[in-house]
């Protein structure tokens, strides 16, 4: 796929720094393992699980220019998937014998269900279940994908439609209580195949299989983002006419990596359920994906490794905060917000690049000194050329572009 | 479900629920002018829209309070003066965001949306820690919560009527402001062509910042009329902006006349739902239809013709 | 109000408390040292919980924090009154009480996650937390898994008892069995229209109101939900014009309720005539502040404490409670309800002679609580309390007049046969 390019930018063909994935990895599976109990390390699965929505954004909206606000509707779907299942699994006819109609989930009972809805049946099935949890989310990801791209619909309007998606879903989910849970959400999850998930051993062993899952999505977007197609996903942020004109078919690509932006996320809902226990509509929101985008762009929207940073430090903070000071918690929250986006666009990749690395580069790597880092680019946004106001901006866009940030 | 009633009853029904349409409209456009204005005119997706609202009601009931405690005589008429209030305070306040932040950001308008997502938090928190965490009750006048009987079934509440004709105000206002004063066909000028507005020795940046706070006062007015039929709280601001970004998207960004279009549409569709279906099924299906209508025409409504 | 809002509340109160020891007389604090003597720590205490020879720790978790907030503060002021009320007292078993306060953040997964750290980080010996029906439901297998004791204030629908729950609010067939009576009787009443928020409290009480009106042979004419947060109530408000119901049977929660009375009042439904009458389970006291006195006047309540109630035990309750939070504060049923939860788990604990969960558990049925404001109330067998329903009517300011109450202690009945 990429031979036709291999001139391709200096940036993109310049080696990995394997060394600072080891140290993640290392940070990961080694360091917070011993030096946390296993309620903290339970806590920083779950900030996990949302570092792999933020990973999905790092290729959607940093390097696509597709700001995605209803993220949190496919970490809900998957969420909801593995839920439903655990649910099943939880509410066999010996464990609900009180209810009216046992067998069924608690919740359906107590909304007059007397059988289990057709969309629940295949949830009985484990591989049916594990499928659903990637495939429902991206199906969903695509036919909204389809819907959009292919008609051009991009940056500020797509934001504001998904959001409007994830509202219609937040209140079809609530409404609808009697097949959903409604606004308790899907809780009381106890065992996945027998296994009981709530031991502390079940929450080490799940752990690891968190870390490693983000380690695959990782390396996955990392693949995605240095072969020839994340390259055309960052000359379409910048200019998707030219792009186009090319002979590019711009709308499948971005498709494509909204596709696997949904894909990542529904993997990191799936694992809150296991890590947590139970799934709520909250999730589905427009708050939790707008909160999504904002730990990517801690850590840097460009930045695959600083989106798992930016997540972890956010809501490291976030419960570190909350708990002393509640009232602080949301003003230092928005001014976290402000300032990344004012002072900070490119996050902590960003501040790494400026101040550690050259000094990195300096002391230990003096060999190495053609390989400068990359500098960071200030304009982060696809203008779609077609509303007046993009127009007007990105004519002073490409007057900016050379500004270093 | 109709066989029940005689038809007069029936006609009186239909009055009422198109009235009610006519009320929710009302409110839409109130909601929606302020952002079609930020968002239509200067591209800025500014998510703390809904807490500038709040702000403008929390005037309303400082104001109240002041009146009610100084000039009890005047309260009848305090309402004017806290929309008149409003519209200054939020004004100033949207200047001063517009200054503080905005103005750095006028090359990534998706930025501008998590900056006032932040704003809008933090405008959160100062009001549940001056005014508290529970909701405020603002008294209003009695001659604004009564009802107007025309007959006997007909009766057409006095805050929709005043909701209406307020906004059909502000609405030729601001098109007055936005058609014929120097300032709106400097704005026009500045969104059509901003390298060229500035060559022509419009100061762009005053332009935006007057722009901007009178979008964010418009959004004042709206708050504080909306004390007469919702509730003023911190979080309250939160309940509108999925509905006022969708009004002004669905009517294409930059056309003030699409604005009030969508806010009817939507409006029309959403009471003629409600009345046959129940509550949240009417509201996912006008949300389903609106998106729907948006993934097929994503322009909105109408849209500005510019020749480029 | 405003106190709660600064931060570090908790840590200034903690001294307050701190220093309010210090003040104690001395013959008291003999007396402290010789019970806490008598029952040594490690007696009271055999599952590692949070209690030294002088204190015990316990959790208070709610929302202060975003939209539940609103309700939430009321009760957060009870249970600290309470908590400082019983210090003063001596505290419990001898040992002063410290509380751990944590922020649900209107956020399920939060109270999860924070009802966790009370449990597993501060060994607390019972939590008073949660509000609304999803928080208990996310903060439920916790307290079960690592056997917490939560004492869970607010009226709700009933469908659960957990032997690691003690709910000290009414549970839904106690509220609305008694009102629905006491309307058909005294108000005549045919037919009713039931509106509510769309979850499940609103949708279960209406359930269980609608099967007793079935019963009683009349009619519901109307059933409609709204999505949490709805602001525009004209449509339904016309079709209730239209079918002309004796009873509107509103379960509207949080900011729309503000938006319903509101509407209904300047749509010409003057709730004064009656006609239709206006019945509530969800407004109290506290959500009248933000409708205004004037707009709620003429509506009726069925629940179990309005602060106008006139019994000794509510007027010393009200004096202490305006002392400590400000005069112009209310007290709605479920901040009345959050009160009793420390009084109740200090009763259970003396009656256990220990702070041990399972020992607290087994004391905590039939336990009686003579010095409660709403009155006399008694634990039952099934974890929920007890209690007489009264039906309030809503005055121009804010307050609800009593004028019934129902004569005896009504059963909870948390999974009622034939309503479900």
């Amino acid at each position: 796929m990429s031979s036709q390019i291999s001139a391709a930018p200096a940036q993109n063909s310049s080696p990995v720094d394997w060394w600072k994935y080891l140290l993640l990895a290392v940070i990961l599976l080694v360091v917070l393992p011993l030096a946390l109990d296993i309620f903290r390390l339970n806590l920083i699965g779950k900030y996990l699980t949302y570092a792999f929505v933020a990973i999905g954004l790092v290729l959607c909206w940093g390097c696509g220019g597709i700001l995605s606000l209803g993220q949190g509707v496919f970490f809900g779907l998957g969420g909801y998937c593995m839920a439903m299942f655990l649910k099943l699994e939880a509410s066999n006819p010996e464990a609900t014998a009180i209810q009216s109609t046992p067998g069924i989930p608690d919740f359906m009972d107590w909304n007059q269900l007397t059988e289990l809805p057709w969309f629940w049946q295949p949830f009985h099935s484990l591989s049916f279940t594990l499928l659903a949890v990637i495939a429902v989310p991206v199906i969903f990801a695509f036919i909204i994908g389809v819907a959009m791209f292919t008609r051009r619909v991009g940056g500020v309007y797509f934001a504001i439609i998904t959001q409007a998606i994830a509202a219609i879903l937040t209140i079809l989910i609530i409404g609808q209580q009697g097949y959903t849970g409604g606004v308790n959400g899907i809780t009381d999850l106890r065992t996945f195949v027998g296994w009981d998930i709530r031991t502390e051993s079940a929450q080490y062993l799940l752990y690891f299989v968190n870390v490693a899952l983000l380690f695959a999505c990782l390396f996955a977007a990392l693949y995605i983002k240095r072969c020839k197609l994340g390259r055309l996903l960052v000359a379409m942020r910048e200019k998707e006419d030219r792009v186009r004109f090319s002979g590019y078919n711009v709308a499948s690509f971005k498709i494509f990596v909204f596709c696997i932006g949904a894909a990542f996320a529904a993997i990191g809902g799936a694992m809150f359920t296991l890590q947590v226990g139970f799934m709520s509509p909250s999730f589905v929101g427009i708050v939790p994906s707008i909160e999504m985008v904002i730990f990517c762009a801690v850590g840097g929207r460009l930045s695959l490794l600083g989106a798992v940073y930016g997540t972890l430090l956010v809501n490291l903070a976030k419960t570190s905060f909350s708990e002393s000071f509640p009232e602080l918690w949301l003003f230092a929250m928005g001014a976290l917000f402000i300032g990344v986006v004012l002072a900070f666009p490119d996050g902590l990749a960003g501040l790494y690049q400026t101040y550690i690395q050259p000094w990195f580069k300096h002391f230990i790597n003096r060999e190495k000194v053609g390989l400068t880092p990359p500098a960071p680019i200030p304009e982060k946004t696809t203008t779609p050329a077609k509303e007046p106001v993009a127009s007007s901006l990105s004519s002073s866009l490409e007057e900016s572009r050379n500004v270093p940030a | 479900m109709f066989a029940d009633y005689t038809s007069s009853e029936l006609t009186a029904i239909f009055a009422m629920q198109g009235f009610a349409g006519l009320i929710l409209f009302s409110v839409f456009v109130l909601m929606a002018l302020g952002l079609a204005i930020i968002f239509g005119q200067m591209g800025v997706i500014n998510m703390a829209h809904g807490e500038f609202m709040i702000l403008g009601a929390y005037i309303t009931y400082l104001t109240s309070q002041l009146f009610s405690a100084y000039l009890p005589s005047l309260f009848d008429g305090y309402f004017f003066i806290a929309m008149l209030l409003a519209f200054v305070v939020t004004g100033a306040l949207g200047a001063l965001v517009e200054w503080a932040m905005i103005r750095h950001l006028y090359k990534r308008p998706l930025d501008t949306l998590l900056a006032t997502w932040g704003l809008s938090l933090i405008l959160q928190q100062l009001y549940r820690t001056v005014f508290g965490a529970r909701e405020v009750g603002v008294s209003l006048p009695d001659w604004l919560m009564g009802s107007y009987a025309i007959t006997d079934i007909i009766e057409v509440p006095i805050n929709g009527i005043f909701v209406m004709v307020l906004t059909i105000f502000i609405t030729i206002g601001v098109y007055l402001l936005m058609q014929k004063s120097r300032l709106g066909k400097q704005t026009r000028a500045v969104v059509q062509n901003r390298a060229m507005a500035g060559a022509v020795g419009i100061n762009t940046e005053k332009v935006d910042r007057y722009t901007f706070a009178l979008g964010c006062g418009i959004a004042g007015v709206a708050g504080s009329a909306f004390t007469m039929v919702g509730s003023t709280g911190p979080t309250a601001g939160q309940l509108y902006i999925v509905d006022t970004f969708l009004v002004v998207v669905f009517g294409g960004a930059s056309s003030l006349l699409g604005t009030v279009a969508s806010a009817f549409t939507i409006s029309q569709a959403q009471s003629t739902m409600e009345f046959f279906l129940s509550g949240s099924m009417a509201k996912v299906l006008t949300l389903l239809t609106v998106v729907g209508i948006l993934m097929l025409r994503p322009q909105g409504l109408f849209s500005l013709k510019v020749r480029r | 109000m405003q106190k709660l809002n600064k931060s570090g509340l908790s840590n200034v109160l903690r001294r307050n408390i701190l220093k309010g020891m210090m003040a104690l007389p001395a013959a008291m604090l003999v007396s402290q040292l010789s019970l806490a003597a008598a029952m040594s720590t490690a007696d009271v205490n055999t599952t590692g919980l949070a209690v030294t020879d002088d204190t015990v720790k316990v959790g208070i978790l709610h929302s202060i924090t975003g939209t539940m907030a609103i309700s939430e503060t009321g009760s957060v002021q009870a249970e600290m009154l309470a908590i400082e009320q019983i210090n003063a007292m001596g505290g419990v078993l001898g040992r002063q009480i410290e509380y751990v306060q944590e922020d649900g953040a209107s956020d399920w997964p939060t109270f999860a996650e924070k009802s966790k750290k009370l449990l597993v980080k501060d060994k607390a010996a019972a939590v008073f937390g949660c509000w609304t029906s999803a928080s208990r439901k996310a903060v439920l297998p916790v307290f079960e898994q690592y056997n917490g004791m939560l004492y869970y204030p607010t009226f709700y629908e009933g469908l659960e008892q957990s032997p690691n729950v003690i709910y000290t609010g009414q549970e839904a067939t106690q509220q609305i069995i008694a009102g629905i009576d006491w309307v058909t009787k005294t108000k005549d009443a045919k037919s009713f229209f039931l509106l509510g928020s769309d979850y499940i409290w609103p949708r279960t009480s209406n359930k269980i109101a609608r099967k007793h009106i079935d019963k009683l042979g009349l009619k519901v004419v109307g059933e409609e939900y709204y999505p949490l947060g709805h602001t525009s109530f004209n449509s339904v408000i016309n079709k209730i014009k239209l079918k002309k119901p004796d009873v509107i049977y509103a379960i509207v929660v949080g900011g729309s309720n503000v938006a319903f009375y509101k509407q209904l009042k300047a749509a010409g439904i003057d709730m004064t005539k009656e006609k239709p009458l206006v019945l509530t389970i969800s407004v109290t006291e506290d959500e009248i502040l933000g409708i205004g006195g004037e707009n709620m006047q003429g509506a009726y309540a069925a629940m179990k404490y309005f602060q106008s109630l006139t019994n000794t035990n509510n007027q010393e309750f009200v004096a202490a409670f305006k002392k400590r939070w400000g005069d112009d504060i209310v007290i709605g049923d479920v901040t009345q309800a959050a009160y009793l939860g420390p009084w109740l788990w200090k009763a259970a604990v003396e009656k256990a002679g220990s702070f041990d969960i399972d020992k607290v558990r087994a004391a905590s049925p039939n336990l009686e609580l003579t010095t409660a404001p709403e009155g006399y109330v008694k634990v039952h067998e099934n974890h929920h309390l007890w209690s007489k329903t009264r039906i309030g009517h809503a005055l121009p300011n804010g307050q609800y007049e009593v004028v019934y109450e129902t004569e005896d202690l009504i059963e909870p009945n948390p999974f009622p046969k034939g309503y479900q």
